[in-house]
């Protein structure tokens, strides 16, 4: 009898978490939470200006207050050249200050203390005189004539260009344009946000002389990338480097990069030689950690006037703060932007991209996406909507118009991306079907008559997850495969550990249910350990949505390992040949007497007390695994909303998601995942962002600030879903962290913009801001968020 | 108890105004010597090792330090310690006993209501506090009263469904 894969907690079932046990008694482990003995506490002391000279820094009065052990300026760092590091894009980022502060918020002092109010008190003591310089908060400052040069400390840096990057086929798309009956164009600011996980970062350098080892709790999404980066700025042997990433309250992308704080509080162990804790107070995290997006696009579509797109082409203006420390793959300087337009059959796209310095923090993470696919799918959808609205098109029409159709697969994009599977316009139909869409119309000239506006909007897409495939992705070299190791003791017990590191995503449920579906062996018997360096297998972390896709794969795939040698053991056990063996779930069996069989659980004993003549005891493995393409969920997000024209303030009707994300291997986890997701991108479309006044003072460094959604404002969800395995991955999965956040956004926008149509107004930019929309609705002009129009500061 | 961080001060800790503070913590009464600046939140993570209570925004606006103090909800990162001085205090680490969980932490689980469980243990003492009040909340009054929480992760409408699935069970063991 084959065993019932749900009830073992196999694929497909909703199991309940293991990790809430320990988070629903506030037991979890996060970093601020690891104390060691002798431990001191570090502070970090910023630049309250965006750009000056740094004339002089007198730090006498810190090391004069009780209790302050060390006090560290850029100035000691570089006698040790640690003053600067590398960044995950091949740039360089000042650790402490040493020439020029270059963003508001930068790391100037660190000071060492016998605990954290000393510390903060040692900082206040510290006086450095600025001279300031002017500051830039916009590419379009970066590239004016005669802009301060932001980066003086690189040899050969004339201007403050960072990158200049093309990809596509010009003149295939010059030719396509050429002969459009129409071209659609529109421009957008996606701009500035930040992850903000609620757990700010941190870490606790603990080295010890005597054995020479250094051990770094840390939050980190990525802690083998850590230690390469440790071993190679610190130049400390790789094997005397153990980062932990204990629990992580969020990630979100924002604990990818290397900080400054976590450089510094490893200096300072092993000058001290105790354990050294830094832990980052909200504002420090806001305005000097990774932030996403900050991007200027110009963008065309040229149209037939059936409504088939026949080429597109972009253009991206990004600001990338004082540094380059973007996290995305070496190849790729402005990240998966060309992943646009993967779900549309298109013959011919272009994309030209700048980035730029600026005088604001560095970083441009992927916040909860691929590598800036969030901005790639927001400036999809919004010029997809443009362009109906152009050809007076039905927006959903224009979409199944130009959708990839499911017999096209594979599908090369424009761009060049090949997508395998899918079902587009399936996703469309129920999304329309489920939110009302032929009924929309009559309910929108109802809310006319009450003197309300209301709007539609749809978000189709389909993104790239699970980097790589190692010859098109890497960071900083390391190729980008993932890795899981599973030891199976002999009582049927088993541990297992991937070199991903979970944020809240589930892994320690999950992991264990792709485990059991492969072996038969209960869920609950499975324990997954993540986030040791010392004892996980090296692997790239976990963010862009690529566990699933990748670890989750290697998961499946050393299970088939670790099947393949119990089959060995129970022909053994049953005296027959291995070719005589069967598999069901959970056990082997005879071929032709299938009553006769063992258990995986009798294999995992056998391999321990009764091994065949010949094979190694014992029954662990571990499995790299080098995804051969991305996975690419495909989905349709819907929302409605209500506009109040008197106020400018709209309310959310209702919000229909449908995702294709493949197999799923837990249902409840896939849909708070895509709950998450839709919230961070009501968010955006509503009220989240970061902005800098004319000074480069971060509008934004804190929670009365920086405004991020409560349960009151926080639309319901409707979910939905259709599967489409993918046909690569070993279980048919696909990513999902991100998608909603990737693609929600412009249902939201489009949503206000289909209600605001009758007003001429084509766009306004992120966040629709009450303010923002009652001006667009009163001026009939589009409200941009690109300088020099203020913002609600 | 004595003083915070005692164990790594050196002989300066003498200069250091202090001033004693009572405060019963989880049904526990404890004493101890603290600066008067100490934050609440600090007191019950650093001196009382009870880390359930996170800090996350040092304003007041997350609501991940929330504890009750007799019985509101107060932001712990946002008080000193000595204001608690003569009060009582429960933390997550109070809500259940050794043996049995509270209905809300069920809940919480049951439902899905959690994921990298940073702001779950002030969303699970906020929505104490109200269905200690209101044993029948509707879904706007739970949305309401968890609106100083934040939540990064979830979405909130799963954190919605634990504290309704919560006030089901709590109905039902109260016979009500």
């Amino acid at each position: 009898m084959s065993l019932d894969e749900i009830k073992i907690g196999g694929l497909g079932a909703s199991r309940k978490r293991v990790e809430d046990n320990r988070f629903i008694r506030g037991k979890g482990n996060y970093v601020d939470d690891v104390v060691l003995p002798g431990m001191l506490h570090m502070e970090i002391l910023r630049s309250p200006l965006a750009h000056a000279r740094i004339k002089s820094i007198d730090v006498s009065a810190a090391w004069q207050i009780p209790g302050v052990r060390l006090v560290l300026t850029g100035e000691m760092m570089a006698a040790r050249n640690l003053a600067w590091m590398p960044t995950l894009s091949y740039d360089t980022q000042a650790v402490l200050a040493t020439d020029k502060v270059r963003f508001q918020g930068q790391e100037v002092a660190c000071v060492i203390a016998d605990d954290p109010y000393i510390a903060k008190d040692g900082c206040e003591a510290i006086v450095v005189e600025y001279e300031p310089l002017p500051p830039i908060v916009n590419p379009m400052q970066a590239l004016a004539p005669g802009a301060p040069l932001i980066r003086d400390d690189k040899e050969n840096q004339k201007d403050n260009v960072v990158f200049d990057w093309q990809v596509g086929d010009k003149a295939a798309t010059d030719a396509a344009f050429a002969k459009a009956d129409k071209v659609s164009k529109i421009e957008l600011h996606y701009p500035r946000s930040h992850p903000s996980p609620i757990e700010p970062c941190g870490s606790i350098a603990d080295f010890d002389r005597s054995t020479s080892k250094l051990t770094v709790y840390m939050t980190t999404q990525a802690p083998h990338i850590i230690r390469a980066a440790v071993a190679l700025v610190a130049e400390l042997p790789e094997h005397m480097i153990r980062i932990i990433s204990p629990d992580l309250g969020g990630g979100f992308g924002n604990k990818v990069p290397v900080y400054p704080g976590y450089v510094v509080s490893i200096l300072a162990s092993i000058l001290l030689e105790r354990p050294v804790k830094w832990i980052e107070d909200k504002t420090g995290n806001l305005i000097s950690t990774g932030f996403g997006r900050d991007v200027y696009l110009k963008g065309e579509l040229a149209l037939r006037k059936d409504g088939k797109i026949l080429a597109v082409r972009m253009h991206t203006d990004s600001d990338h703060g004082a540094f380059f420390s973007d996290a995305q793959p070496s190849k790729f300087k402005i990240g998966l932007m060309h992943s646009a337009f993967a779900c549309y059959d298109i013959p011919a796209a272009h994309l030209t991209a700048r980035g730029t310095y600026s005088n604001k923090a560095p970083g441009g993470v992927a916040y909860r996406c691929s590598f800036r696919v969030t901005e790639a799918m927001f400036f999809q959808e919004r010029m997809v909507q443009a362009a109906a609205d152009d050809l007076g098109m039905d927006q959903a029409e224009f979409r199944r118009v130009n959708l990839v159709r499911d017999d096209d697969f594979p599908h090369r994009t424009a761009f060049g991306f090949l997508t395998d599977s899918g079902q587009y316009a399936k996703c469309l139909d129920i999304g329309l079907e489920a939110i009302g869409y032929k009924d929309f119309q009559k309910q929108k000239e109802e809310a006319r008559k009450r003197g309300r506006l209301l709007g539609i909007g749809i978000s189709t897409m389909t993104e790239p997850l699970g980097a790589g495939n190692s010859r098109e992705y890497d960071i900083l070299g390391i190729k980008m495969f993932d890795s899981a190791e599973l030891r199976v003791h002999m009582t049927g017990k088993a541990i297992l550990r991937t070199g991903a590191r979970t944020q809240g995503q589930g892994h320690e449920t999950t992991w264990a249910q792709i485990v059991a579906h492969e072996l038969g062996l209960p869920a609950d018997d499975i324990v997954v350990e993540e986030g040791d360096t010392d004892t996980a297998p090296f692997g790239m972390g976990t963010y862009a949505s690529r566990s699933t896709p990748v670890a989750g794969a290697a998961v499946a795939m050393v299970s088939r390992k670790i099947r393949a040698k119990a089959r060995k053991i129970a022909a053994h056990l049953l005296e027959v040949s291995e070719e005589d063996v069967e598999w069901e779930l959970g056990r082997f069996y005879v071929r032709s007497a299938p009553t006769r069989g063992v258990t995986i659980q009798d294999c995992a004993f056998a391999a321990y007390t009764n091994m065949p003549d010949g094979l190694e005891p014992g029954l662990e493995n571990v499995s790299y695994y080098d995804p051969p393409n991305l996975t690419w969920p495909f989905a349709c997000y819907i929302a409605t909303v209500e506009v109040d024209p008197q106020t400018g303030v709209w309310d959310v009707l209702k919000v229909v998601a449908v995702d294709d994300c493949g197999v799923r291997i837990n249902p409840m986890i896939v849909e708070g995942q895509i709950m998450g997701g839709l919230t961070e991108a009501y968010a955006m479309a509503s009220m989240q962002f970061i902005t800098f006044d004319a000074e480069g003072n971060c509008v934004g460094s804190n929670y009365l600030d920086y405004l991020l959604p409560t349960a009151w404002e926080t639309p319901g969800f409707e979910l939905h879903e259709v599967v489409t395995p993918c046909p690569h991955h070993p279980i048919g999965a696909k990513g999902i962290g991100e998608c909603a956040t990737v693609g929600g956004p412009a249902a939201f926008v489009n949503a206000v913009m289909d209600a605001l149509k009758d007003s001429g107004v084509r766009n306004i930019d992120m966040p629709l801001l009450p303010d923002r929309v009652y001006q667009a609705l009163t001026s009939k002009k589009d409200v941009s968020g690109a300088p020099p129009v203020k913002t609600d500061d | 108890m004595t003083s915070l961080y005692e164990e790594v001060r050196g002989d300066n800790s003498e200069e250091v105004p202090t001033r004693v503070v009572t405060v019963r913590v989880n049904g526990v009464s404890v004493s101890a010597k603290v600066e008067p600046r100490l934050l609440l939140a600090h007191f019950i993570r650093q001196g009382l090792r009870l880390t359930g209570t996170h800090v996350g925004c040092d304003s007041s606006n997350c609501g991940a330090c929330t504890v009750l103090l007799d019985g509101q909800p107060v932001k712990s990162c946002s008080m000193f310690a000595v204001q608690a001085d003569g009060h009582e205090v429960m933390t997550v680490e109070g809500l259940s006993s050794a043996s049995e969980l509270h209905p809300i932490q069920e809940g919480f689980k049951d439902e899905h209501g959690l994921q990298c469980g940073y702001c779950t243990p002030g969303m699970m003492l906020t929505a104490k506090a109200l269905l200690d009040e209101n044993l029948n909340p509707t879904e706007d009054e739970i949305r309401w009263a968890l609106s100083g929480n934040l939540c990064r992760c979830t979405g909130y409408q799963n954190i919605v469904k634990a504290v309704l699935w919560a006030a089901e069970k709590m109905r039902a063991q109260a016979g009500k």
